[in-house]
């Protein structure tokens, strides 16, 4: 049995006649160490997707088996890192994490707790600004700590949304790396959820795209060999890179031109032409 | 004459400032201390502008009043009574000057009569007290009340009642209305069924809320001697001034960010972590907003409600002058109008620096 299943899943939001089917028919299974990228346009519903993993939402029908139980609520065995970091901005660094790390480990003593903290704050590389608010940081910095919170809570899978969609290219690059460093420790299971097919290949086993809604569903899925540790710079030259990210690109472009030639529509045209003023 | 030394005044300040500001002017720090010296230059002129405007409006109202008067009594009582009039008015006699405005300087007397006053009125009590220290041992001795002092109050005691009023008020607004307003906000069903609550009594008068007050605190006291000025006139400021923290906490507690309410819930905080832990804190600056308005606004109403009430605050002292119609009544009134003023900008001054320190958000400061 896979590690996390998704099984003929059908999320609609509102009733009745103004209700919109927003994921239909979403089957996917994830093993146990593996690291999948799910790809796909923005309003896709990709968000919702991640909510009903990590137990946020609840399908309209179909469920979703994490180590075969059904997930109906939150659990610290799924770390999230959301879009937006989402961190406290009443906390500092330190008591964002705190926070997480207390309530992952009720059992534990304090001492214990202000060690992990201070140890996942230094894995990022944030032990300096651990006294500061998320309005001091940086967006590369915020997204540090988030990611710190995420896996202090010694989550046994990762569920990441768009992590690194806000930040500019540099920054991106860097905490890809940071991302896969960490993930390479322990090969903890992965989800990432990305609208850039590069930023999949590079980080993935397996890349998913999720045709767009309403109505999204999940695409033919491509799987990426490409030895690990990639190489960024490398990796333009892989004729399997390029192959791979030509398909996905194709594929998405295909989908993406579908929508548009089933929304568009044949106008008539009155037949007419400008009247004449000179008698 | 005297509105010429005011103008006078302003020249000479202003040819004062010339060589400091020459002197500061190739300091490096130069930009900063010419705009805060600015700034001062221009607060104290337009202050003294409007003392001066002060002073002539004053001077106007006091020469039409006095010119009707002699007037009146050239028409009355023939030439020589009003010869005897004007003679009396430009003698400055207490018992035929003009009752209208009063000037910045009668003002001033005025406030300086005030303070004179609960000197001698705090030296009284210091008197009282010595003399009655032995007596009132014997009669603590024998387990009767003590006597106490119940001599008038001085101006510095009635602003300090006003204060212990209004502070009472708010701890009144602030107990009833956070939790409320918390409670409402968590759970919209309570908020529909509090919602024309709200509507409803929120508008209403602080007169009114001072009528309510009395007709229950009134029942509850009876049989009671002892003073209840003190209770019915805090709890109708509470009352009155209550529903912006009511309206403003429940308004936060509802519109938490949603992201923050979705860390809650994947960190798994229980009830009692979710709310003091994510949902106070980011509700805390639209809390402190509200909190910052129902102390002006209890300040605002307690003149009014003290007034009502007969409490011995500055809401009586203020009406019992302009009933007492003195001399001095009119200029007192001014010196309570300045005192009140002063005391609601500090206080309104305070709840913003703890609104400073308890937010997060600092740049949001109004």
């Amino acid at each position: 049995m896979a590690y996390l299943e998704l099984n003929n899943i059908y999320k609609t939001y509102g009733e009745g006649d103004s209700s919109t089917e927003v994921l239909s028919n979403i089957n996917l299974s994830i093993e146990e160490g593996e690291f999948v990228a799910i790809v796909g346009f923005t309003g896709s519903g990709k968000t919702t997707l991640v909510n009903l993993i990590n137990g946020l939402l609840k399908p309209t029908s179909g469920e979703v088996l994490f180590k075969g139980q059904p997930v109906i609520d939150t659990s610290h065995e799924r770390g999230v890192i959301f879009q937006n970091y989402s961190l406290l901005p009443w906390l500092t660094v330190g008591q964002n994490v705190f926070m997480a790390v207390k309530e992952a480990f009720p059992k534990e003593n304090k001492t214990f707790l202000k060690q992990r903290v201070s140890d996942y704050v230094a894995m990022v590389g944030l032990s300096p600004a651990i006294n500061k608010r998320p309005k001091e940081l940086s967006g590369g910095m915020r997204q540090r700590v988030a990611v710190a919170r995420a896996l202090a809570m010694n989550p046994e899978m990762i569920i990441m949304d768009e992590p690194l969609g806000a930040l500019d290219a540099l920054t991106r690059g860097n905490l890809q790396d940071e991302i896969l460093n960490i993930w390479s420790q322990d090969k903890r299971t992965a989800l990432l959820i990305t609208n850039d097919v590069d930023e999949g290949i590079y980080m993935a086993d397996r890349i998913i795209p999720l045709k767009p809604g309403p109505n999204a569903t999940l695409g033919p899925e491509f799987k990426i060999d490409i030895e690990r540790p990639r190489d960024k710079t490398a990796l333009n030259d892989n004729p399997n890179f390029k192959k791979t990210r030509n398909a996905i690109i194709e594929y998405l472009m295909d989908i993406g031109n579908e929508r548009k030639s089933v929304s568009q529509k044949e106008y008539v045209l009155p037949d007419i032409s400008p009247k004449s003023f000179v008698a | 004459m005297k509105q010429d030394i005011t103008l006078k005044r302003e020249g000479q300040f202003l040819a004062f400032l010339k060589p400091l500001v020459g002197k500061f002017t190739p300091n490096f720090q130069r930009m900063d201390i010419m705009g805060s010296l600015k700034k001062t230059v221009i607060t104290i002129f337009s202050v003294l502008v409007f003392l001066g405007l002060w002073h002539l409006g004053s001077k106007a109202l006091y020469n039409k009043e006095a010119n009707f008067k002699i007037e009146k009594a050239l028409n009355e009582q023939g030439a020589v009574a009003a010869e005897a009039e004007r003679a009396c008015i430009a003698s400055g006699d207490s018992s035929c000057q003009p009752n209208t405005l009063p000037s910045p300087l009668q003002v001033w007397a005025s406030l300086q009569s005030l303070i004179a006053d609960h000197k001698v009125i705090t030296a009284d009590k210091a008197a009282f007290v010595e003399k009655m220290s032995e007596r009132n041992a014997q009669l603590i001795a024998q387990g009767k009340d003590a006597i106490v002092y119940t001599g008038r109050a001085s101006f510095v005691d009635i602003v300090l009642t006003s204060i212990k009023t209004v502070f009472a008020g708010f701890l009144l607004a602030l107990l009833i209305a956070v939790p409320i307003g918390i409670v409402i906000g968590l759970s919209p069903s309570l908020r529909s069924a509090f919602n024309w609550f709200i509507q409803i009594f929120k508008p209403v008068s602080p007169v009114v809320w001072y009528l309510l007050v009395f007709m229950i605190v009134k029942t509850l006291y009876i049989g009671d001697s002892s003073d209840n000025a003190f209770v019915i006139s805090f709890i109708s400021v509470g009352l009155c001034a209550m529903w912006a923290t009511l309206v403003n906490t429940a308004m936060g507690v509802s519109t938490v960010d949603k992201d923050y309410i979705n860390v809650a819930k994947v960190l798994k905080l229980g009830t009692f972590q979710k709310i003091f832990k994510v949902i106070l804190p980011s509700s805390l600056p639209l809390i402190f907003t509200g909190l910052r308005i129902t102390l002006s606004v209890a300040w605002m109403v307690l003149i009014a409600i003290e007034l009502l009430a007969q409490s011995q605050g500055l809401g009586l002292f203020v009406w019992e002058e302009f009933q007492n119609g003195a001399n001095d009544s009119n200029s007192k009134i001014i010196v309570a109008m300045f005192v009140i003023g002063i005391i609601g900008f500090l206080l309104d001054r305070l709840m913003l620096a703890i609104q400073n320190m308890v937010s997060f958000n600092k740049n949001e400061s109004v």
